[in-house]
């Protein structure tokens, strides 16, 4: 029924809009996205929390980088994640720095844009607590995370970064960050669809201007909260 | 008794809200196909939900390149995301005329409707050989009708309970979570599909004029209003 109609008669059904239409399609979805910061989006609501015992058998997790391993810290120096941009403290956070700072652990169910969910336990570094040591300037409107996985990488709004439940996270179901899942460091919140949740970090930087990302400059929907 | 005079049928509205949810649902059932085709099972990767889903890929195989709009996931979410906003307009539209004009009362299926669906399924059926008296839509129309707009209501909420399913966790709850509200939300897919099957099928095998009448407002046909 589907291929008498409409979808054939727009020259192609695995068509993204072409020329003609696809911009139109990428000014909505701003507009969605713009709903969804300010008119969808409580900065206090918490997403629900599980029981341990409710933890999903698996979590699957993808990576950018060519070949069948996921990307590990090969450089000679120590790995530590970069704070800086428009702050008045840049600073430098080794792994150890991170565990000394407020830690948080939830168990929460993680969505996958492609429609899959898991739940899993994190735990981590709220980023408001890492935001309060570089003290952002007035004019800081986003963060910028960086990795190296390729160069994936994301902004997000800044009030959905310092949502409660926002993380850098550094261990998954109460065991040490494993490289499968971003390790040493990955951004974690059940606030935002996985693809937002960028793993491998090396760098938090605070923008005035929007930053794409990795999968949003592709099309995907940049705020992807839900 | 055949009528020789036509009779003012549909108002300009219901036509137009008619023809476009009718194109908008083949553009939001082909970009929610393309959505599919990315995690094409229902449930958690290695825990499935325990629900009958004929699409599963595992058995069904991939959904075909034709029937999908957007190319790849993003193409479809943006298709899907953007369509949605006029088709929820066009029900409004549709339901806000419905009410003011009173045209509601000649579509909603009450109790009281019940012994005409009886005798018109015995009608189709073949156990009775008249047709029963009916007004501008017999009980089984409005069945259907009625039927139609909850669905539509059902595939809206159910995208949104699965669209912000932590902004809007209370409506996500009311479908038993997330898993079974994205269930739901495709259940009613495959119930519009068939629908729209079956409607154009009836329309075409049992008045025909009725088709010329959703296009110009005019009926001349086999069903004179009793209304």
């Amino acid at each position: 029924m589907a291929a008498a109609t409409a979808p054939a008669a727009l020259a192609g059904c695995g068509w993204d809009g072409g020329r003609l239409i696809q911009p139109k399609l990428l000014a909505i979805s701003r507009l969605n996205d713009w709903v969804g910061e300010h008119v969808l989006f409580d900065r206090d609501r918490l997403a629900p929390t599980y029981d341990p015992a409710e933890r999903s058998g698996r979590m699957p997790s993808y990576f950018i980088s060519r070949g069948e391993n996921p990307p590990a810290w090969t450089e000679q120096n120590e790995w530590a994640l970069n704070v800086s941009g428009l702050v008045r403290k840049p600073v430098r956070l080794t792994r150890a720095m991170l565990e000394r700072m407020p830690r948080l652990t939830y168990t929460v169910k993680h969505h996958c844009v492609e429609g899959w969910t898991s739940v899993a336990t994190w735990t981590g570094v709220p980023v408001a607590a890492v935001a309060a040591l570089a003290e952002p300037t007035a004019d800081a409107r986003y963060l910028r995370f960086d990795s190296f996985d390729s160069g994936y990488f994301n902004g997000w709004d800044l009030v959905s970064a310092m949502h409660p439940q926002t993380l850098l996270a550094y261990a998954f179901n109460d065991r040490p960050l494993g490289p499968d899942h971003g390790a040493p460091l990955r951004l974690y919140s059940p606030v935002k669809l996985g693809y937002k949740l960028t793993k491998y970090l090396t760098a938090m930087t605070f923008t005035r201007e929007r930053p794409g990302g990795y999968w949003e400059d592709q099309g995907y929907p940049w705020f992807g909260g839900i | 008794m055949p009528q020789d005079t036509p009779v003012r049928r549909h108002h300009w509205l219901v036509r137009a809200t008619h023809w476009l949810n009718a194109g908008l649902l083949v553009l939001m059932v082909g970009s929610g196909l393309q959505i599919y085709a990315a995690f094409p099972h229902i449930g958690r990767k290695g825990e499935l939900l325990p629900v009958p889903n004929p699409f599963d890929s595992d058995r069904f195989g991939t959904m075909p390149e034709w029937a999908r709009l957007g190319g790849w996931l993003a193409g479809g979410l943006n298709w899907h995301f953007a369509l949605a906003w006029p088709f929820i307009v066009t029900g409004l539209v549709y339901l806000g005329y419905l009410g003011l004009s009173g045209e509601w009362r000649s579509l909603l299926f009450r109790a009281r409707d019940l012994p005409n669906a009886w005798a018109m399924q015995l009608y189709y059926l073949r156990l009775r050989k008249d047709h029963p008296p009916q007004g501008k839509h017999n009980a089984l129309q409005k069945a259907a009708y009625t039927l139609i707009v909850l669905l539509g209501a059902l595939a809206v909420l159910t995208g949104f309970a699965i669209y912000k399913p932590v902004q809007l966790a209370w409506l996500t709850a009311l479908f038993g979570g997330f898993e079974l509200a994205r269930y739901w939300h495709f259940v009613a897919v495959w119930v519009f599909v068939g629908f729209t099957l079956l409607h154009v099928a009836l329309v075409f095998l049992v008045d025909p004029a009725s088709l010329r009448a959703m296009l110009t407002g005019w009926y001349r046909g086999r069903f004179p209003s009793h209304d």
